[in-house]
């Protein structure tokens, strides 16, 4: 260490002007808690970054407040449109649980759109899931051709910005991936407050992943700062979805706190942040006879979401009341009684059939469970190259009909190169089932392309359902009243429908495995097969025969040895 | 008995025939097929190259004043003069410095620029006159009674390429040129010491190829302060709020950069490509407990604990997703209401008066204590703008020093002038060209080599024609770079020295390299085993039984001459 003197004689410009204005940042937090009719109990954070500036237009000094330098930097860098990446531990069980607020699939998921001045999207997609996966410290550096694809259809822009040309988008799933600490300290860094104030406080990997259900998502788009679209803005959504199965039988009482899920209270909100919330669904619960919630707060709040209309005890953290007396807060809900929630109007399925090792089938099933209404959805299937589609027996029938699918998008596999790409547009009938299936084929791999263990099989990613889903109650398309940040995620544009992103389960599919000793063995095996086969030729032609005296046989050798030993001459 | 004899000879001929199958027909084809491919390799040149003769090459123009010299001594002055120094650095390393020196009188022009009042003012409107190029000196030779320079010294050094050198009381007229040039030469080496290139600078640049005899700490540490040549350097300012519930900080650093910052690195160009960015980064704390010092009441940081205050906000910063270029990390700490003020202390207890040390090869940190902004009646939290022109100061202090421009103090008698607004002199920009020159040629030397080295001690490892590609283009770029230093292009020599480094690096550090680096010879013995043992040993044993019954054939025949 050395001490420096400052260098007074270079500095005697004063700087010009003081700058008033700032480029304005902001920063929220949100935490919704919804009791679930299974009795789990499902929290959902949500972080908001706005940082205001003219993105399109290259800006090479880049100056960070409270957005995060690492990604400012991988945005700017990688000329990044819009980036969406999830980790997931755990499958959302649709049927028992209801709708996420943002849904993700099991694993690592990550798709962006680059901007059009992107020349090599390939390259630059190669090296931006490298840097992802230093930066998030997860296995994206396995992101290769052969996993990504281009989907025409299911993926569209989030932000502003009206771009349909899909060669800019990239879409990859990992779902072997498992999250973990190592996955969350990286995620909580980028959090203007980390985890030393605020909501982020509770965030305690010991606990978190002690769930059911555990996602973190990082999602970063450009939206618009005021109705106008004068100003633009880089928003960065982090958000951290959990099911903590806190109804253990055994336990009798069904309760539980901040405290006993979190293993925190809260003291209080980041200073940084404009807002700080808790959300409580209470829509099930108008009179308190299903749970009662305490300490009790008069602010209630309703909001659209997933095309309902949704009761919220909302709690802010900016207010020093919110804290009582004790100076912390910590939430307690008891059970009382509980009954059957709504089936989810949109819910999809997935399962491989077939025996042997050599073909197999894959079944897709969508429900629609709303009782008069049929809409559209769009599937998207990326499975890897080494099952081998059939695409002529791609069926898909609703209520035992056949069913045409309105547009198919279908892109073959290059083995070793690219997947295979199948998305469609679907009609669902009202109150049906509808399965897609088609066969597939197990291709051989090369040994060096097998996995460490090859025998627990190889995963194939979640098949991905968007729609347009009707809704019950007519949605609210005004985007500049203030809304919770849980309610406006995905934009809306029409009133009597929400958008609904639905994952199924990724397969595991067997496929043939070789011993990995075999070959050793079979160079062993050949070379003995052509040594001995080469020995015998080799010594037909070099050896001389001559004719010899046959041997005595074993009997006339066994006889002349009890001649010679009864002393009379041998045979 | 014939018929056997005619069995026998067709066995032997079977036998050695198919030898000579294996041999002629298996052997190359097994070695072809199994041979890891190795493009081709300057391997001569690199071992020339492994030998380095480095010549230094500096122009002087020598100027004499109306007054230096009289008429006759003018006709007399040599018009070019070269001189050498050699010196030996190891047995592999040998420099050699040349300085052309031309002497001339002054023009009209120039007189008139020397008349000027002052120093700085003869300094800039010498300037205007002639711009020498990079790498170039002029020196002024000016009368003893010039007014240019205060009594006490004798050389002025300006702001550009240009110094003045005032001639000695003993040097009046009446002595000859000889002397009057033996006078001035060993002052002329001193302000090109300064000025350009010093021996010591250029043995501490050579450090990555030759092991310093280890010399007083002093200068070991101060050769280690700077970062090492790299074509680029990654600028990171971070503000840090431990404590975003008392103070909310506003720095301008925008317009900071702009104004103190970027003039410099506009300056540096040629040496690096250099990208700036700042954050905010709160609730980062230092990793001491500072401890309180009741008789000033403030707190207090002392020498021997900083070492231990980077490694925990290291932590946060982040490391630089966008580049792999080195980072300098200039911090501005914000202490938190507990701990304020906090004032850091030096070796002798005393306060350091700019608050604030650096770390080698690391960054900066500056303490600002915002104490006198709490009032017993502000609310929560305070609004502070930062005073940036005092935090820069500091900044660049440290930033010049990090990238190793300041490291010689100046002799005594000698007047340096002050930097200007960029910060940065002409010549020191030179002197820094020239370090970094030799650096980079002495770097990308030992890569070569040593890649060369490793490529021949292990046969396995497969070289690629991009490899090779590289190797060579920084074998050549190696070559012109050296040529360069030795013609005194110095801002080529940089250009082709900075090629050099990035070529023999990506050589280095291909992943292809790796590639079966590691293949273990007794798995292919394993896999060969099976096929050739069979095959070979009777073809073996065959072989030895025909030489030794050819050997018993003729001692028998021998034996029926005798």
């Amino acid at each position: 260490m050395a001490i420096t003197m400052p260098l007074s004689s270079i500095i005697h410009k004063q700087p010009q002007k003081q700058r008033d204005k700032w480029p304005s940042n902001d920063f929220q937090e949100e935490l919704v808690i919804r009791p679930l009719h299974s009795g789990d109990i499902y929290a959902s954070f949500q972080f908001r970054t706005l940082w205001e500036t003219d993105f399109m237009r290259g800006n090479k000094v880049s100056h960070y407040r409270l957005f995060p330098k690492s990604l400012g930097q991988v945005i700017s860098k990688f000329s990044v449109r819009e980036l969406h990446i999830s980790f997931t531990q755990g499958y959302w069980r649709t049927m028992q649980w209801g709708q996420p607020f943002l849904p993700s699939p099991p694993g690592a998921e990550l798709w962006v759109w680059f901007q059009d001045s992107v020349t090599d999207v390939d390259g630059t997609w190669k090296e931006l899931t490298n840097v992802l996966s230093g930066i998030f410290c997860a296995s994206l550096n396995f992101i290769d051709s052969t996993n990504t694809v281009q989907p025409s259809a299911s993926f569209k822009p989030l932000g502003i910005g009206n771009v349909t040309d899909h060669s800019f988008l990239r879409y990859a799933t990992l779902p072997r991936e498992i999250v973990c600490t190592e996955n969350l300290t990286p995620w909580k860094k980028l959090l203007p407050c980390g985890s030393k104030a605020g909501l982020a406080v509770l965030l305690k990997s010991e606990k978190l992943f002690h769930s059911s259900f555990h996602s973190q998502a990082v999602h970063i788009r450009p939206v618009c700062q005021d109705w106008q679209c004068k100003t633009t803005s880089w928003e960065l959504r982090q958000t951290l979805n959990v099911v903590f199965d806190l109804h253990t039988p055994g336990q009798g009482k069904r309760e539980w706190s901040l405290f006993k899920m979190f293993s925190r209270t809260l003291t209080e909100a980041c200073p940084l942040a404009s807002s700080s919330k808790i959300y409580i669904d209470i829509t099930d619960n108008p009179q308190g006879e299903q749970f009662e919630v305490s300490p009790a707060t008069p602010l209630l709040s309703q909001a659209m979401v997933l095309g309902d209309r949704r009761t919220f005890s909302v709690y802010d953290l900016t207010q020093q009341i919110t804290f009582g007396t004790v100076r912390s807060l910590n939430l307690l809900i008891r059970w009382k009684s509980s009954e059957d929630m709504l089936r989810p109007l949109l819910h999809g399925e997935r399962y491989v059939a077939g025996y042997g090792l050599q073909t197999g089938e894959i079944h897709t099933l969508m429900y629609n469970n709303h009782p008069y209404r049929s809409f559209p959805v769009l599937l998207l299937d990326s499975v890897p190259w080494y099952l081998r589609l059939y695409i002529h027996t791609l069926t898909v029938a609703s209520k035992g009909k056949d069913n045409k699918p309105s547009y198919i998008h279908y892109q073959p596999s290059k083995d070793r190169v690219r997947p295979h790409l199948l998305e469609m547009l679907v009609q669902l009938p009202p109150n049906s089932v509808t399965e897609v299936t088609v066969q597939f084929e197990r291709a051989l791999l090369k040994w060096t392309e097998y996995t460490p263990d090859p025998n627990h099989g190889f995963y194939v990613g979640s098949s991905v359902i968007s729609s347009l889903v009707p809704s019950i109650v007519a949605m609210d398309t005004n985007s500049t009243r203030e809304q919770p940040l849980f309610s406006s995620f995905f934009p809306c544009k029409e009133e009597s429908s929400y958008f609904v992103r639905v994952y199924t389960e990724p397969l595991l599919v067997n496929l043939p495995t070789p011993d990995f000793s075999m070959p050793y063995n079979v160079i062993c095996l050949t070379c003995t097969v052509v040594a001995v086969g080469y020995g015998s030729l080799y010594n037909l032609l070099t050896r001389s025969f001559q004719i010899d005296e046959p041997s005595p046989g074993l009997a006339k050798r066994i006889a002349n040895i009890i001649r010679k030993m009864r002393g009379v001459p041998p045979l | 008995m014939a018929t056997s004899e005619v069995e026998r000879r067709r066995g032997q001929l079977a036998a050695l025939s198919i030898a000579a199958v294996v041999i002629m027909v298996g052997v190359p084809l097994w070695w072809r097929t199994t041979e890891t491919y190795r493009a081709w390799l300057p391997v001569s040149q690199i071992n020339e190259l492994a030998n380095m003769q480095l010549q230094l090459s500096a122009d002087v123009e020598v100027v004499f004043a109306r007054g230096t010299v009289t008429p006759e001594q003018q006709k007399k002055v040599p018009l070019t003069q070269t001189q050498d120094e050699e010196h030996t650095v190891d047995e592999n390393t040998a420099l050699r410095y040349r300085y052309e020196i031309r002497y001339r009188t002054a023009t009209i022009m120039e007189e008139d620029a020397l008349d000027q009042p002052t120093a700085a003012e003869a300094d800039l409107s010498l300037h205007t006159l002639s711009e020498s190029p990079c790498g170039s000196l002029v020196v002024y030779v000016i009368p003893e009674s010039s007014s240019l320079l205060p009594e006490d010294m004798d050389v002025y050094i300006g702001q550009r390429r240009t110094a003045l050198l005032r001639i000695g009381a003993q040097m009046r007229v009446g002595r000859t040129v000889e002397q009057l040039l033996a006078h001035l030469e060993p002052r002329i080496k001193q302000v090109l010491q300064v000025m350009s290139f010093s021996h010591t600078d250029i043995t501490a640049a050579l450090s990555d190829r030759v092991r310093l005899s280890p010399g007083n700490k002093e200068s070991i540490a101060d050769s280690m302060r700077a970062f090492k040549s790299s074509p680029g350097y990654e600028i990171t300012f971070s503000l840090l709020n431990p404590d975003p519930k008392s103070h909310r900080l506003h720095w301008d650093i925008e317009g900071a950069v702009q104004t103190y910052i970027q003039p410099l690195l506009t300056k540096l160009a040629p040496v690096a490509n250099f990208s700036l960015d700042s954050q905010t980064l709160y609730y980062a704390m230092l990793g001491v407990n500072p401890r309180f010092d009741s008789s000033s009441s403030a707190y207090t940081l002392n020498s021997d604990s900083l070492a231990h205050v980077i490694n925990p906000v290291e932590a946060r910063l982040g490391s630089n997703a966008a580049s792999s270029n080195p980072v300098l990390n200039f911090l501005l700490y914000v202490p938190d209401a507990h701990h304020s003020p906090l004032y850091i202390h030096d070796n002798k207890k005393q306060e350091v008066p700019s608050n604030a040390f650096h770390s080698p090869r690391w960054g900066g940190i500056m303490v600002y204590n915002v104490n006198g902004f709490y009032r017993p009646e502000a609310v929560l939290p305070v609004d502070i703008n930062i005073n940036m022109a005092k935090v820069m100061g500091v900044f660049l202090a440290q930033l010049r020093l990090l990238l190793g421009v300041q490291s010689s103090t100046a002799p005594p008698g000698f007047l340096m002038a002050p930097c200007g607004s960029t910060g940065l002199a002409d010549w020191e920009l030179d002197r820094l060209m020239w370090s970094r020159s030799v650096e980079n040629v002495a770097t990308a030397t030992t890569t070569i080599t040593s890649l060369a080295q490793l490529l021949d001690q292990i046969g396995n490892i497969v070289i690629n024609d991009n490899i090779a590609e590289q190797v060579s283009s920084a074998v050549t770029s190696l070559q012109l770079a050296v040529a360069e230093l030795e013609a005194g292009n110095l801002g080529f020599a940089l250009q082709y020295s900075k090629e050099a480094i990035m070529a023999s690096e990506r050589a280095f550090f291909d992943p292809s390299l790796l590639h079966l680096l590691y293949f273990p010879d007794d798995q292919k013995f394993a896999i060969y085993i099976p096929l050739f043992l069979p095959m070979c040993v009777p073809i073996l044993l065959s072989l030895l039984k025909i030489v030794s019954e050819a050997r018993q054939k003729r001692r028998e025949k021998q034996a029926k001459k005798d």
